[in-house]
């Protein structure tokens, strides 16, 4: 069973996942890390993961939160890819977060596909605790 | 009594946790035997440098991290880079490539020739250096887990250029543990991985003598978070494992020392990355010499490129990255560098433009030529700050490596972890650090720009460019002669079994247009895959 005990408050369970080739890990790290501190449950995939691969992570740690972080480029194709199996699976009530190395002028494009907000490079911390918990209703 | 003035000051404190006085004078060197600690310029222990003359004789080689989509285009850029004066090619290659894969792999999807060249066959290395005599040049070829076959390729085209073996030169950065801890292109498990990099060294102390089979690499350890102290620390111990695994086949420290070289990053503070290299120089000579006993002075001495580190550039204002490449290149001048590559200013978002690449050339250039940074060898040496300042950062990093020893060593600290979380653990500091504007960032956390909405280019990813490239794996494997691909492979699988060195046979595999994919998949089978240790 995943549940918290009844004394403790239920927590947000987050996924962190790195998907493709890409093998800039430490922004990754650094948000499990955060995340953490402000007291959610995350799990970190490892690099080199498949789409499939973190969905079903996804599902079976049943998380609320699920967040990619990019470097190379190739977010556009991978968070399409993301959003086609969070709606086929019936998903959706996740929240999906894209981070990395991402510019501005594609935030609107990842937006359309159902990603929920964009953090790139230099995004505060703070503000990405912040929106999982005004967002994440448990 | 009146509070003295000094204690009103601001506390500094370095990186690395040292703190810093704002005066330094005789009484901070005292302890401090010149002879011994400090010493000459070109002797042991080579705390102000490796050579007596350093640049008075021979100015740092300039080096720049180039290769773009496909073989063709990189063709295009090495000649460019060759005619405006640069003395030795970096070659970058896409992440299919770095990781074993092949073009048509459908996990390569999206990632061919995005972040540099993509090789699949021989075939695609003939054409990066076509009209190129690699005797000419020396060669850095930015590949990890499957450096072996890299060099294989490299080899046989020197064959077919007629160039002999022996005027090969060039080095695979092939170290593998750093991948663990940093860079994350790693295939294989640690042990099979470290074998690898064993019999390159091997293989090329007997055939290669001019190249440098791998180059130990702090700077992605720091680029991931690392302190200064253990970008050295960790550095040194990968060092000390490659260096253990080679000694284990019958080769003397002698054979091989000589030739093994480091890659550090520069960036934060000015003092601070002089007093490490300085720091590290003295470390490593007492390491070879006392530890594995070394004779030749040859094998004692810290060879490096050092050039600046894109952590320390900024998306906002990129402007302001071009100074800072300047500073990074002047602290890597006044460390004693033999190599300096310097980040290009939109290195912070991609590899970079023929702008940049052309600018930070340059800038290496005006230092050498209009500068005096040429003129004298370690002109900060003999500073009571920097000398000081050397032997705490000796102290710190010393200390670090037993940490390490203590957990069993590399090998140990890697499997089980400790190293990616200790790395982890200090960049979440360092990014805390970052937005208490505790570590300043200009134009991040000071003189913020509000209304500035820079944005970043990646190089243009080509649909078009990875067709194509598909397209010619396929015309290779079509011509090639597919009974002996089959017959090299199983000699290659054999070798790989039986723990005979694989070099040989990944020679013969590459010469009859094995593909990258089809090797890496042999090795697969025989060495398995490497489990990430994720929790952090």
């Amino acid at each position: 069973m995943k549940k918290d005990g009844p004394a403790r408050g239920k927590k947000i369970r987050v996924v962190i996942a790195k998907p493709g080739l890409d093998g800039h890990d430490t922004g990754a790290k650094v948000v499990v890390h955060a995340l953490k501190e402000a007291g959610m449950e995350v799990i970190y995939t490892g690099l080199h993961r498949t789409i499939d691969e973190i969905v079903t992570t996804a599902v079976e740690e049943d998380v609320n939160v699920i967040g990619l972080s990019i470097y190379s480029g190739s977010h556009l194709p991978l968070s399409r890819k993301l959003m086609e199996q969070v709606k086929a699976k019936g998903l959706t009530d996740k929240l999906v977060l894209v981070g990395g190395n991402i510019p501005y002028r594609d935030i609107d494009e990842l937006k359309s596909y159902g990603v929920s907000e964009v953090f790139p490079v230099g995004s505060k911390l703070g503000e990405i605790v912040q929106f999982i918990q005004d967002k994440v209703e448990l | 009594m009146k509070k003295s003035k000094s204690d009103e000051l601001k506390d500094v404190v370095l990186e690395s946790g040292i703190k810093v006085k704002s005066v330094y004078g005789p009484d901070d060197v005292k302890d401090l035997d010149p002879d011994q600690e400090i010493g000459q310029p070109g002797e042991y222990p080579f705390t102000r440098g490796i050579h007596p003359f350093m640049y008075r004789k021979r100015p740092w080689t300039m080096r720049q991290y180039s290769g773009f989509g496909t073989a063709r285009e990189t063709n295009q850029r090495f000649k460019w880079l060759l005619e405006q004066g640069q003395t030795a090619l970096n070659v970058a290659f896409d992440l299919p490539t770095q990781l074993g894969l092949d073009s048509d792999d459908p996990f390569a999807e999206e990632e061919v020739g995005r972040v540099g060249m993509a090789i699949d066959t021989l075939k695609d290395l003939e054409d990066a250096f076509a009209g190129i005599p690699i005797d000419r040049i020396s060669t850095s070829l930015t590949i990890n887990p499957v450096a072996s076959v890299m060099l294989a390729m490299y080899l046989a085209l020197a064959e077919q250029q007629g160039i002999p073996w022996d005027q090969v030169r060039g080095t695979t950065q092939n170290d593998i543990l750093k991948e663990y801890i940093g860079r994350g292109t790693w295939i294989f498990p640690v042990k099979p991985s470290i074998r690898l990099i064993g019999d390159m060294v091997e293989f090329c102390s007997r055939n290669v003598p001019k190249f440098n089979p791998f180059s130990v690499c702090g700077y992605h350890i720091r680029e991931s978070g690392a302190t200064p102290v253990q970008e050295m620390a960790y550095a040194f111990e990968i060092a000390i494992t490659y260096i253990e695994e080679v000694l284990s086949r019958g080769i003397a420290i002698d054979d091989f020392a000589g030739r093994i070289a480091f890659n550090f990053d520069i960036h934060g503070n000015l003092w601070e990355q002089v007093a490490k290299f300085r720091a590290g120089r003295k470390l490593w000579a007492k390491i070879i010499k006392e530890r594995f006993g070394a004779g030749s002075p040859r094998s004692m001495v810290l060879r490096m490129i050092a050039g600046g580190g894109g952590g320390g550039l900024t998306i906002q204002q990129p402007e302001n990255n071009i100074v800072r490449g300047a500073y990074y290149a002047l602290i890597s001048a006044l460390s004693g560098t033999q190599t300096m590559a310097l980040c290009s200013f939109d290195e912070a978002y991609t590899i970079p433009s023929k702008r940049a690449a052309l600018l930070s050339l340059r800038t290496m250039q005006i230092l050498a030529d209009e500068m005096g940074l040429t003129d004298t060898v370690d002109p900060l040496g003999g500073s009571y700050y920097i000398e000081w300042l050397t032997k705490e950062m000796e102290r710190k990093i010393t200390e670090c490596m037993e940490d390490v020893e203590k957990m069993g060593g590399m090998i140990e600290a890697v499997e089980s972890g400790y190293i990616q979380r200790e790395v982890s653990r200090q960049a979440y500091i360092r990014t805390k650090r970052i937005e208490s504007g505790e570590i300043v960032k200009v134009g991040v956390n000071k003189y913020v720009m509000e209304d500035e909405k820079t944005d970043i280019e990646f190089h243009p990813f080509n649909q078009k460019v990875a067709e194509e490239q598909k397209k010619r794996l396929d015309e290779v494997k079509r011509q090639r002669d597919g009974e002996n691909v089959k017959k090299a492979l199983a000699g290659l699988e054999k070798a790989a079994r039986t723990g005979e060195n694989v070099m040989p046979p990944i020679l013969e595999a590459v010469k009859c247009y094995a593909t990258l994919g089809e090797i890496t998949k042999v090795f697969k089978e025989v060495f398995g895959e490497f489990k990430e240790p994720i929790g952090l």
